[in-house]
């Protein structure tokens, strides 16, 4: 496959196809060109999504005071600027289905499998253009219809991004469940259809297109962890749709597959028989290996930006392999762990306790291993490091609370509380988007041209992120332990929670902060592309095949032919045989592409 | 419809900046090209280096400071026999995960200060070391199998409800957004109840032809007596809601099409709990942030917050549409004695529904 792909690229070589504005940005079926389309996509849907979760926070902070800004976006649902109760469960529900997977799922792992796995793996495209071509215009048109289903007139989808029945079912329960809701729908399902052919299309890739000499056991991190992350997409999406189609069944068809026994505006519904906690099994089967398609892409990239940037082999190769495969298995016989108090069998709460205990130990090898690749290094402080960094210090706060919502008997008393959003907010939100982040940083030349995002900003950035995001979700894990709910409009109707007011102030305040620091990396991210300063074609010394091709964007990657594997991808500062100097004298690292030296040993892989 | 045409012109102007931008930047000289500047020179990895070490500082300020000012705003002590349990596993796995954190975190920030670039230094070539790897594989593999055991063990004792034991029965009903208790009565049996015998004041949908029903007596206040374990059958008229009693650690989803259930005993009444000092100390806190908020309320002509009293809660804890946020009953924890003397001043179904 790879021979006669290669074959068929020398031949094109020379005469250039004419490309038009249409083909080359709009209907591009260019890798290249496609993963832009969903950062640029994905960045967008994420500004709608964080300037949701601020507004909300102003809420919290200072219950029903009118603010001018409500009124400016949120219309009718703020008359005199005072927020409307039902308007802020639909900014709950629509700030997490956009950021879970509008952002994290296709702005994250959309963008950069698109770009890495051809350049990474020395293929000169995806192994179908085209169906990665109609996976982005469905996404597109996904984000589309949920963007318009912001302006419907009874109000967005508004039970929560879990969108649990009845209440998503019965626009009588909540006016959000109605076109809103359909929309939520039907938006998902054209979303599910984009990520299967999205996935399906890098799984082939991988396995099909490597270039020669690209073992499996040489592939970088990154291209593991795409690779794994697309198959467990595979395997759970589908059930999502499948949770989706029932529920539309049910909303219009008058089918009881969630719906038993329930009387509701006055009236008691046909409905018997079904129930909402089979629900809640089909979406968490989906919804928890989901967190795991979020974060996944991101473990590969830090630990393919920490290895490089500490000039440092990544430590225990093998290890993270399999952690990846341990953490892929784990996280699709889990989910019960959201349905403790579902009412479901206490007994299956036992056993989804003790598999979700099981996933600490991936995680933990997982941590250590990324520490240890600082570990005498060298290490060099791009914007893309420092995230990194961020990535693991946010995944361990996070991941360490997970010990305990994963404990059935201690998940009853802090289930739906703000300690559970403090935990999800920190594990999969902030450090995924750490991980985006940093492949932006690290990646950005690759992207446009070799044109870099200025470091200085990237730096300001950077810090004031990490230390407002800190301040955010730590004092939330307390108000949490205090057993506020979430999803609450306003604590004001418990006297009881009224201590719990001035945290939620500061809570709010660094969130502001923070959301204010995206403005200078958006604004870092729109000049660079266009005024960004050039660098050289390897900018970072790194050692992998998509800094070996061109700078230029053309089709097809290389302009010769393509180039041929010697090594494993993490050959930084491999010293000569008597440790005088580094294997080739004064480089630090050996691209992939370099033949075995004489007198080299092939190491460790 | 406003609100689309503003965000049309948002991204119209964006169009616009960008391309006067496209334009100026065709007018300017090229900058230098393969200018390597955007790397991390050695300043920048110093520069970054010592704010890594202020880093892992700041992250324990910040968590020392939130103990500091918030460590009181916590849940008082357990008030149920079951809740101690969950207490100590919480102590102990919290031990636990600040000690790992502690750690991993100085560990994470003093490496990258330490070994911040420079370009004299040379990285050690380290990509194996089976041996520690095995450590810090088996060492969770311990720890985690020590949580699990016994926190599976606090959860079947919490979960398991015996008949032996011979719980008293109380319906837990939630609908659209308040809740109702029915007790069982003298027969401790609830009588049989669907939500299409719903009819004008049988709000519950109660079967009034039930033997088992006539002793039942529906209120919208929870008096439970100390030391007698009360078995919550759980029941929704509507939509998902969640029965949320944080003081007693207890929590169970009130599903509609199916009785959930949850039990536990409570040891502390709610006399007790008002004179308990963490209690005392959280209510005169509220105070005296409920008379500073009614002094600002007077000064607007509105009517002052009244002083606030400690009373167990039960809230709605799964989203269940707009009032979601006020959804909540009293609970009240009394000797044996008081809770006969309330119990008999209550009505039965077949007093109040079948005159």
């Amino acid at each position: 496959m790879s021979a006669h792909a290669e074959e068929h690229a020398v031949d094109d070589h020379g005469h250039h196809h004419k490309e038009t504005f249409i083909t080359k940005y709009i209907f591009s079926t260019d890798h290249k060109m496609i993963s832009k389309q969903y950062l640029i996509t994905g960045l967008f849907m994420g500004i709608i999504g964080i300037a949701m979760s601020i507004l909300m926070r102003m809420q919290l902070a200072w219950p029903e005071e009118p603010f001018v800004v409500f009124e400016m976006l949120l219309g009718k649902w703020a008359e005199g600027g005072v927020m409307d109760p039902s308007v802020y469960l639909a900014l709950v529900t629509i700030h997490g289905t956009i950021m879970v997977f509008f952002v994290l799922t296709a702005g994250l792992s959309g963008t950069f499998s698109n770009l890495l796995i051809p350049l990474q793996i020395g293929a000169r495209d995806m192994a179908s253009g085209f169906l990665n071509m109609v996976s982005y215009w469905l996404f597109f048109l996904s984000s589309l219809i949920m963007v318009m289903s912001l302006f419907v007139e009874a109000g967005p989808a508004s039970a929560g991004w879990t969108i649990y029945p009845p209440l998503s079912a019965l626009p009588q329960a909540i006016p959000g469940s109605g076109a809103g809701m359909t929309l939520w729908l039907v938006s998902m399902a054209i979303f599910i259809a984009s990520s299967l052919l999205g996935s399906l299309n890098y799984v082939v890739t991988v396995i099909n297109l490597r270039t020669k000499g690209m073992r499996m056991t040489r592939l970088p991190l990154t291209i593991w962890a795409f690779f794994v992350t697309a198959i467990i997409g595979i395997v759970s999406f589908p059930v999502l749709l499948s949770a989706a189609l029932m529920l539309i069944m049910d909303r219009s068809f008058g089918t009881s597959f969630f719906l038993s026994d329930i009387f509701i505006a006055g009236e008691v519904l046909h409905n018997q028989g079904g129930s909402p906690v089979l629900f809640e099994h089909l979406f968490w089967f989906l919804g928890h290996p989901e967190v795991y398609i979020v974060i996944l892409p991101a473990m590969g990239m830090v630990s393919e930006i920490l290895a490089t940037n500490s000039r440092k082999p990544v430590f225990g190769y093998r290890a993270m392999v399999a952690s990846i495969l341990a953490i892929a298995f784990l996280s699709t016989i889990v989910w019960g762990h959201h349905m403790f108090i579902s009412g479901m069998n206490p007994f299956l709460g036992s056993v989804f306790t003790f598999t979700t205990l099981l996933i600490a130990i991936p995680s933990a090898v997982k941590s250590f291993n990324w520490i240890t690749t600082l570990w005498k290094g060298n290490l060099q402080m791009n914007p893309a490091m420092l995230f990194s960094i961020g990535f693991v210090s946010t995944f361990i706060t996070g991941g360490l609370t997970g010990i305990i919502l994963g404990d059935s008997a201690l998940d009853i008393n802090v289930h739906d509380t703000y300690f559970v959003v403090a935990h999800f907010h920190l594990v999969m939100g902030i450090s995924a988007l750490y991980g985006l982040f940093a492949g932006v940083y690290h990646w950005f030349p690759k992207m446009f041209e070799g044109r870099m995002l200025n470091k200085n900003l990237g730096f300001v950035h950077f810090w004031i992120t990490v230390i407002g995001a800190y301040g955010v979700f730590f004092p939330m894990h307390f108000i949490g332990m205090a057993g506020l709910p979430r999803r609450y409009y306003t604590n004001t109707a418990f006297p009881y929670f009224d201590d719990l007011a001035d945290v939620n102030v500061v809570i709010t305040i660094f969130a502001i902060i923070t959301a204010g620091a995206q403005i200078v990396f958006l604004y870092n991210f729109i000049h660079s592309m266009y005024y960004g300063k050039k660098g050289p074609k390897n900018p970072w010394n790194a050692t992998t095949l998509e800094w070996t091709a061109e700078v230029k964007h053309i089709h097809g990657n290389w302009d010769g032919p393509l180039p041929e594997v010697h090594r494993w991808a993490y050959d930084y500062s491999k010293p000569n045989s008597d440790d005088t100097d580094y294997m080739i004298a004064g480089q630090d690292f050996i691209p992939q592409d370099v033949p075995m030296m004489e007198n080299e040993e092939e190491l460790h892989h | 419809m406003t609100a689309f045409l503003i965000v049309l012109v948002i991204i119209l102007f964006g169009i616009t900046v960008l391309q006067m931008a496209k334009i100026f930047g065709m007018s300017k000289t090229p900058e230098q090209l393969g200018e390597s500047s955007e790397i991390a020179s050695d300043k920048d990895n110093n520069i970054n280096g010592w704010l890594m070490l202020m880093f892992v500082f700041v992250t324990y300020a910040i968590l020392i400071v939130s103990f500091w000012k918030w460590g009181e705003v916590l849940l008082p002590k357990a008030a149920s026999e079951h809740g101690q349990g969950i207490d100590d596993l919480w102590l102990i796995s919290m031990v636990l995960i600040f000690f790992v954190g502690f750690i991993t975190l100085w560990l994470l920030s003093y490496f990258a200060f330490k070994y911040r670039g420079n370009k004299n230094n040379r990285a050690l070539y380290f990509a194996d070391n089976d041996k520690l790897e095995f450590i810090w594989t088996v060492i969770p593999v311990i720890v985690l199998a020590g949580l699990i055991i016994y926190g599976l063990f606090t959860w079947t004792d919490i979960m398991n409800v015996s008949e032996d034991e011979d719980p008293m029965i109380v319906e837990l009903y939630a609908y659209q957004f308040d809740w109702r208790a029915r007790y069982s009565g003298e027969d401790n049996t609830l009588g049989e109840a669907n939500v299409r015998l719903i009819e004008g004041a049988n709000q519950l949908g109660v079967d009034t032809s039930d033997p088992n029903a006539q002793d039942d007596i529906v209120v919208n206040e929870l008096h439970l007596p100390l030391g007698r374990k009360i078995l919550f059958k759980m029941r929704s008229q509507d939509v998902l809601h969640s029965a949320y009693m944080p003081h007693f650690r207890a929590q169970m989803n009130c599903v509609p099409g199916m009785i959930t259930q949850f039990a536990f005993t409570p040891s502390i009444t709610t006399e007790q709990m008002r004179l308990d000092e963490e209690v005392m100390g959280k209510v005169s806190r509220i105070n005296s942030i409920r008379r500073k908020n009614s002094i600002e309320l007077i000064a607007k002509g509105e009517e002052a917050l009244e002083p606030y009293e400690f009373d167990y809660l039960l809230l709605c804890n799964k989203i269940c549409g707009t009032n979601h946020y006020n959804m909540q009953m009293k609970i009240i924890v009394e000797t044996q004695e008081q809770y006969d003397a309330w119990i008999a001043q209550q009505a039965t179904i077949a007093t109040s529904l079948n005159k």
